[in-house]
């Protein structure tokens, strides 16, 4: 086994444990912002683990479905999570396409919550539902458009390649279409976490909840599993932010290391930020957001073609 | 390689993409200023372009642009909008994201075409004359889009910024003459719209300008609303 792929799993590993810290320094910047204290950063951990020791509560209208979707979920972020190059290293189970599994996989996993969530048949859960169902539809178009750019961009067709194989260069040379592509990756990332200006994942009223509705009747282990899917989702996406907007290729692993945890530090206290100073966009409203980025997306492409004509 | 000028007409694009999609009026003025700004500064960062240039001549396009473009223009409509109380656009006849769509469209043809002009030989950057031809777009189709006469007035200031963008991209030469033709014919049109505006509020208490299709020599088939959607 080489020095890299050790790295990785290494990364691998620490990515699974650190990413209920996350949305934990999330919080802590909102609380900041607030004028409060906030919870500690180890109580997303005590969360979790509190409702791991639970027993569950089962509708009896809902059949196997519901009880199948949480290990459905996290069995297919975990897989995306084996092909994703944590730590700007290379994933040894990298293959040509994997992209395409990858975000599949994400689209799996949301696709199973969603068939927990009508197989309760409540109807706040089926209004989540269709939400989610409805911006993921956008936001698939976005990250296909960024996909695209990141292919042209590199030469390659892999996620460990697509997202390692450009350096500072690339953003001195087209630095305004990666400016617009990491703008609409920004957008893309919040909508499919569901934070702020998309959704609220601090709401407590049902009329308003996306991913939160779709939860609504899970409880225990069950819960815990889900909610620690959704941080791992979050990290993932977050990751992917990080190495589209870092382009560290200093050959040093451990400084690219350092780079990557320090630039997802950055990026939750940027989430939090952003959360603190804005409110959540209306239902309406972001369907249009998303097709802007989709639009800027596409843009940074033709900016792209424009001026040096892609593959190198 | 990207340079200021780069930096600025994509950032010209982007405020076009968010113009076509505000729905608030003062958020459509905040941003066709911050588009003026960008306007006003892009003679200053061709300079670095060529030295052989006239400095002073530049400067003054810049400062008259930003003057008008960016403090007096914005201000009027402004008042326009608060004497004729109006806060944002309603009901749209197309469409938040058709339009945005619709510019999309219009981008990628602008693209096409405008990398095929022959034009180009003498532009400053290859950026130039595709976002001068989208954000000429971005203002028709606020022109034809938009049920409000104020939102109108915003969408021809935009279709004036296009042009600017393709006159200080490409004709250094005569750059003073252009820019100072253009700012002309804007102030004169804003101003002139900004009192008819003014009127028609106060006589309809609205300022739908598709109603006004009622004027013609055919009546046309308008039902009546109630007036409290100015």
């Amino acid at each position: 086994m080489s020095q890299s792929q050790s790295v990785w799993i290494i990364c691998f590993l620490l990515s699974l444990v650190l990413c209920p810290l996350f949305p934990a320094v999330i919080n802590r910047t909102k609380a900041f912002f607030a004028g409060r204290h906030g919870p500690r950063y180890l109580q997303v951990y005590y969360d979790i683990f509190k409702l791991l020791r639970k027993g569950s509560v089962y509708s009896r209208t809902a059949t196997d479905v519901l009880r199948l979707a949480p290990m459905a979920v996290l069995g297919a972020l975990l897989t995306a999570a084996l092909l994703f190059p944590f730590g700007m290293t290379e994933s040894p189970l990298a293959f040509c396409g994997d992209f395409i599994l990858f975000f599949y996989l994400l689209g799996l996993a949301r696709v199973m919550l969603v068939l927990g969530a009508l197989d309760t048949g409540s109807s706040f859960e089926g209004m989540g539902s269709s939400r989610e169902m409805q911006f993921s539809a956008f936001a698939e178009a976005v990250i296909f458009c960024i996909l695209a750019f990141l292919v042209l961009l590199t030469g390659r067709l892999h996620l460990t390649g697509v997202l390692n194989g450009f350096d500072v260069g690339a953003w001195i040379v087209s630095g305004t279409s990666m400016l617009f592509v990491a703008g609409a990756f920004f957008l893309v990332m919040l909508t499919e976490a569901c934070r702020v200006p998309f959704d609220d994942p601090e709401t407590h009223l049902e009329l308003t909840m996306i991913h939160e509705a779709m939860i609504l009747d899970y409880g225990g282990p069950d819960l815990g599993i889900i909610l620690y899917s959704s941080y791992l989702k979050l990290w993932m996406l977050a990751s992917f932010f990080v190495m589209l907007v870092l382009p560290v290729s200093s050959g040093d692993i451990l400084s690219n290391v350092l780079a990557y945890f320090s630039g997802m530090m950055l990026t939750a206290v940027g989430i939090g930020v952003l959360e603190s100073i804005m409110a959540r966009f209306r239902f309406l409203k972001i369907p249009q957001l998303l097709i802007g980025a989709f639009c800027i997306a596409l843009a940074g492409i033709i900016l792209m073609l424009v001026f040096d004509g892609g593959v190198q | 390689m990207t340079g200021f000028p780069e930096i600025i007409l994509a950032a010209i694009l982007a405020t076009d993409l968010i113009l076509v999609s505000a729905s608030r009026l003062l958020h459509c003025i905040r941003i066709v200023a911050i588009q003026g700004f960008l306007l006003g500064i892009l003679p200053l960062v061709l300079w670095q372009w060529d030295e052989s240039l006239p400095h002073a001549e530049l400067l003054v396009v810049s400062a008259v642009n930003i003057a008008v473009k960016c403090f007096l223009l914005p201000y009027l409509l402004r008042r326009t909008m608060h004497s004729a109380n109006v806060k944002r656009e309603l009901e749209p006849l197309v469409g938040y994201s058709i339009s945005l769509l619709i510019l999309l469209c219009g981008m990628v043809c602008a693209f096409i075409f405008g990398s095929n002009l022959p034009v180009t030989n003498f532009s400053v950057s290859p950026l130039v004359s595709p976002v001068a031809f989208t954000t000429m777009g971005a203002g028709i189709l606020m022109i034809v889009g938009r049920r409000k006469a104020i939102t109108q007035v915003i969408g021809f200031l935009v279709f004036e910024n296009g042009i600017g963008i393709f006159g200080a991209g490409m004709m250094l030469q005569y750059g003073l003459i252009v820019e100072l033709g253009i700012l002309l014919d804007v102030f004169v049109l804003v101003f002139i719209m900004g009192i008819a505006v003014f009127r028609i509020s106060r006589e309809f208490d609205h300022i739908d300008s598709d109603r006004l299709n009622r004027l013609g020599d055919f009546p046309a088939e308008v039902t009546p609303r109630t007036g409290d959607d100015k």
